[in-house]
């Protein structure tokens, strides 16, 4: 009994049956295929079992032979626990705790951006988890334009994926340090959002996927959850920011119900730890208090485990799909048309004619 | 579910640039990734796209529909086409829940011609069209990779006629020349054709001229455990020897494609009659994924990288300091104007000359003109002149003769006059006589 948390069952998504064996002999069996008709093309009705469902497996496999990348960034202002909510989503120390900073350290005077890098594995796939973390956002007294060295970073990144690509002899596996997902940390004032927090996502939203949280949520009440909650819902509306998943890039009525379930429950109110405390004989992460035990995995507490879930379980694909397919895109259209461009990292000083390749 | 940790050493490997391994004291869920990527793919269909090149009538089409188990459409072509054509056909299989959208290219007309030395440039052109396609996708500034379909071809079978000796020089040829650009399987078509004892060593012929010839024929990929041990047996195993028939016989209790001779029947899915089980299993069931990502990260990339250098661009200039497609695309478009400008000034400076020529001939001739305008007067006036002096004196003449006229004249009246006074005198004589 060295478990550290019972183990949670995983949702399996829908995944075909392997063929077990590589190759039958002579005498193949004859599967009935359920669907033998074609699209617009020409069909052709399929008498025997082929094989070629086995390429996903093939796909699978090259797939946990190469690793993932993954970048998630942290937004929010010091003191909310991102680092520890980081820490806790990925089960490792993965983010330096700034409470770990002695006193005498400065206040970065401008947003600094920080990006640390680790390799994490699990069930044979590996993960190379970059946390690019920005202290001293919104920490100044005059927080003017503080998110523009965001944006900057941000941008610099497509523009290194960009230049990789448009090399002549290109890698194989083009270094991707693009950010897939920004955590924006909103203060639980319970009240509404700051204006820093509106301007914030509104001039980044369109760049990169914003999934807001609400951070050290145990200070709120069920009902001043919920109040607050839909206050920021209403407010993100108003102001038309879309937060990730976009309402615009859902794919098909299912991932539009999927999602809408989820937007309905955004931004979720989190709490993190990585302190483990004995509750009911079982040893739990959680954060202890004279009035009780704020269980981090209880989906009763706190929404720490619908993030994950969502997060890590079932959209890390699409994240990272969502940010090559449609937010570099964008930034590699536009960077390709430029008049003059905005871009303060552009150091080749391009001319303003069009260009169409 | 305790994780599997691998060795320290391999994690630090996998590192990389400076990013330490950071071991998980819990479970995290990221190990559905591959399940997520796969479900993507899996909605969004997956396409494969084969070429098959041989001489016609062996077997090209019925492998095919062996192969995958259906009877695609089309009817044998004939022998008398002039040049090497490629058709292609796309099928939409599905099979539980995997969508693939299959093109079959097909050599119409390989090795019929008597000359034979172009026939292998059509097939090229096409590969190197549908990389053509995909890299002007590739370069538009509004683009839509992820959707684009791919015809980009992935596997090519190239189907060896069963002598028993050797290939055929046409045969080297062409794999010579497309196997820079594909993915070449070689395949002995018709191999029922064929006995064991010379099968063996026509393939190791094969090979043998193969190798030397130094033809780059795709190998099974044995880097991966699990597949590797199974993919180099059957590297030992190419060329394939396969029969195709789209026919069943029965066979004991079973319905099994077959080719029925008086003498025996070929079953096409037993091993010990032909590889054809072989076949399927390293393109389809084994090697699909693994042929599709060598087209794109090796044959695709040589030929971008071939094209680009071509269309004049480099990656770094001698200072090392890294160009951009963009940049290098501005250059050469000021250099394109630089030069247009120019022929513009060439041909406006051309242009002038030809009117200052035409102008100096025109005026040649206005001279010339003025000349014989000149001259012609001058004649006209002496001719003038000439008919006046002619004129006067013929004037002269009529007046001298005119004088003479009267005077004539005169002289006659007097005369008359001088007889008729005579005559008087006459009488009066006359009279004065009498």
């Amino acid at each position: 009994m060295s478990e550290i948390v019972p183990p949670e069952v995983r949702p399996k998504p829908v995944v075909p049956a392997k063929p077990s064996h590589v190759a039958p002999p002579s005498g193949a069996p004859f599967l009935p295929s359920p669907q033998g008709t074609g699209g617009e093309g020409r069909g052709s009705a399929l008498l025997g079992y082929i094989g070629i469902d086995t390429i996903i497996e093939q796909m699978r496999k090259k797939t946990m032979k190469t690793g993932f990348d993954f970048n998630i960034m942290v937004v929010g202002q010091s003191g909310l626990g991102k680092s520890t909510l980081v820490n806790t989503l990925f089960k490792s120390q993965v983010s330096r705790r700034s409470a770990s900073w002695s006193r005498d350290d400065k206040i970065p005077k401008t947003v600094e951006i920080k990006s640390v890098s680790h390799v994490i594995e699990e069930g044979g796939v590996k993960m190379k988890l970059t946390v690019v973390d920005t202290p001293g956002f919104g920490d100044q007294i005059n927080n003017d334009n503080c998110w523009a060295p965001i944006s900057k970073y941000i941008n610099e990144q497509y523009e290194k994926f960009l230049k990789e690509e448009v090399n002549i002899a290109r890698k194989k596996r083009i270094p991707d340090t693009r950010v897939h997902c920004c955590l924006y940390f909103i203060s639980p004032t319970g009240h509404s959002l700051r204006q820093l927090d509106i301007e914030f996502m509104k001039n980044l939203s369109r760049v990169v996927n914003i999934i807001p949280v609400i951070a050290k949520s145990d200070t709120l009440t069920l009902e001043e959850k919920i109040e607050f909650k839909q206050k920021v819902r209403k407010e993100l509306e108003v102001c038309g920011i879309e937060c990730y998943p976009q309402k615009e890039f859902d794919e098909d009525t299912e991932d539009k119900s999927d999602n809408d379930k989820i937007r309905e429950t955004m931004p979720f109110a989190v709490v993190g730890s990585d302190k483990e405390y004995q509750v009911n004989g079982k040893r739990v992460l959680g954060r202890k208090t004279a009035w009780g035990v704020v269980e981090v995995e209880n989906p009763n507490h706190c929404e720490f485990s619908l993030l994950r879930d969502f997060m890590i379980r079932s959209h890390l694909q699409d994240l990272k799909e969502v940010t090559h397919n449609i937010q570099y895109e964008t930034y590699r259209a536009r960077r390709l048309n430029d008049n003059g461009g905005l871009h303060p990292i552009n150091s080749s000083g391009h001319d303003t004619q069009e260009s169409n390749l | 579910m305790p994780e599997r940790t691998m060795a320290a050493t391999e994690i630090a490997r996998q590192a990389g640039e400076g990013a330490r391994a950071v071991p998980l004291s819990g479970h995290v869920g990221f190990d559905s990734m591959p399940d997520q990527l796969v479900n993507k793919s899996v909605n969004h269909g997956f396409c494969f796209n084969i070429l098959c090149v041989g001489e016609t009538g062996l077997g090209k089409s019925t492998l095919m529909d062996t192969l995958f188990n259906t009877k695609f459409e089309g009817e044998p072509t004939q022998h008398n086409q002039p040049g090497v054509q490629l058709k292609s056909n796309t099928y939409e299989l599905q099979e539980s829940n995997v969508r693939l959208k299959l093109t079959m290219v097909n050599t119409v007309g390989f090795g019929d011609q008597i000359n034979k030395e172009d026939s292998y440039k059509s097939i090229v052109e096409f590969i190197d069209a549908q990389f053509e396609a995909y890299l002007q996708e590739e370069l538009k500034i509004k683009r839509t990779l992820h959707s684009y379909h791919d015809t980009r071809i992935h596997a090519c079978l190239y189907f060896i006629a069963p002598t028993g000796h050797s290939l055929k020089s046409l045969d080297l040829v062409t794999m010579k020349k497309l196997d820079s650009k594909v993915n070449i399987i070689p395949i002995i078509a018709k191999s029922d054709a064929i006995s064991k004892s010379e099968l063996a060593k026509f393939k190791i012929k094969i090979t043998s001229e193969l190798v030397s010839n130094g033809v780059q024929i795709y190998q099974f990929p044995t880097d991966d455990e699990t597949v590797a041990e199974i993919n180099s047996t059957m590297n030992g195993h190419l060329p394939f020897a396969v029969v195709g028939s789209t026919e069943e016989v029965k066979i004991g209790n079973k319905m099994v494609r077959a080719r029925q001779y008086p003498w025996g029947t070929v079953q096409v899915e037993n091993e010990n009659h032909c590889d054809f089980v072989k076949l399927r299993e390293m393109l389809i069931r084994v090697n699909m994924e693994d042929l599709r990502e060598q087209t794109h990260t090796r044959h695709y990339e040589l030929y971008r990288r071939c094209k680009l250098e071509e269309m004049g661009f480099k990656d770094t200039d001698p200072d090392s300091k890294p160009f951009s497609l963009q940049e290098t695309y501005e250059a050469k478009r000021n250099e394109f104007m630089g030069e247009l400008q120019k022929k513009e000034e060439e041909m406006r400076q051309m242009f002038v000359q030809r009117v200052k020529e035409k102008e100096a001939e025109l005026k040649e001739a206005e001279k010339e003109l003025h000349e014989k305008f000149d001259r012609l007067k001058k004649l006209h006036q002496d001719e003038k002149k000439k008919l006046e002096d002619k004129k006067k004196s013929l004037d002269d003449e009529l007046n001298g003769f005119k004088q003479k006229k009267t005077a004539a004249e005169l002289l006659q009246s007097q005369a008359q006059q001088a007889g008729s006074s005579a005559t008087l005198k006459k009488d009066k004589e006359r009279k004065n006589f009498f």
